[in-house]
């Protein structure tokens, strides 16, 4: 396993994946994918002010996403105003969503271009990654939404990685907790070669 | 009876736009919150590349959210701090805003 380093003519950010490092990130993103635009925040409850019922259906969520992942990933701008909360919501949470979807189909779509087939069967298939910088920190930015929402998941506590560790290997959650320790590798890998 | 000048009108032209002028109003600030995932290279390159932050304020605010919580990020108009925001929503970060205490 290696990480991204910065090519040295070129400026690019390089990373090889082996097919099933490269068919699991296809798989983290596609799920963030997914999750951003299916489960849209139903708009505000029923009300009586029509005026509000009407922004609530051109407009964007006011209120707080159910998901824990989504949740994260939108916070509430300001916690002791709620008015304020919702506007900041309506205003921003559709576009932060639609640029958080994108980031990760970029990964989706430079996997597929660099070679990875729709359904992974061949050993010993390479993907060599080649990104320029302002890829590259759409990747970054697309990991940290995937480790968030494995960290959301999976209950992630500061300086809890021995309970992690101490799980036995078949556990799925350790599978999974090894996923996201894998994507902060190659997030932090991303962070040191943009800043070379 | 003495002669009095008219007073030259004051004009009133400033260049800045109303939202602008914050030295009336208390200035508003951008609070950045720890979490348990978000890597220090990480928070540390956000500050540097969105605010243009040099590296020694951005690993000085990164550790203060590190080690205090939270650390007030940028200070301005509340329009900029909803832009700021924004901008750390977009980039993963917990952020908030209030005004200035």
């Amino acid at each position: 396993m290696s990480g991204f380093e910065r090519h040295r003519r070129t400026g690019h950010v390089i990373a090889t994946f082996t097919g099933f490092e490269a068919d699991l990130l296809r798989s983290l993103a596609s799920q963030m994918v997914e999750l951003l635009r299916n489960e849209r925040a139903e708009p505000a409850a029923p009300t009586a002010d029509a005026f509000e019922a009407m922004m609530a259906e051109f407009s964007g969520a006011t209120t707080i996403p159910e998901d824990p992942v989504l949740a994260r990933l939108f916070p509430t701008a300001y916690p002791e105003d709620e008015e304020a909360a919702s506007d900041f919501r309506r205003f921003t949470e559709g576009g932060l969503r639609d640029g958080k979807a994108a980031a990760s189909g970029s990964i989706i779509d430079v996997l597929e271009e660099a070679g990875l087939p729709p359904e992974l069967t061949e050993d010993g298939l390479v993907i060599d990654v080649e990104l320029t910088p302002d890829e590259a920190e759409t990747w970054m930015r697309a990991f940290t939404d995937i480790r968030l929402a494995l960290a959301t998941r999976l209950g992630v506590e500061a300086g809890d990685e021995h309970y992690w560790h101490s799980l036995p290997d078949d556990d799925p959650r350790a599978q999974a907790h090894d996923i996201y320790e894998w994507v902060g590798y190659l997030q932090e890998t991303i962070v040191e070669a943009l800043m070379s | 009876m003495g002669h009095v000048s008219a007073a030259s009108p004051v004009e009133v032209e400033p260049t800045l736009t109303p939202d602008e002028i914050t030295f009336l109003a208390k200035p508003w600030v951008t609070l950045v919150w720890d979490d348990p995932v978000n890597l220090m290279s990480y928070v540390s390159y956000v500050f540097q590349k969105y605010f243009g932050y040099d590296k020694a304020k951005a690993e000085k605010l990164m550790l203060e959210v590190h080690t205090e919580g939270r650390s007030v990020v940028s200070t301005g108009t509340r329009e900029e701090m909803e832009r700021d925001v924004q901008a750390m929503h977009e980039y993963g970060l917990w952020a908030t805003m209030e005004k200035a205490s």
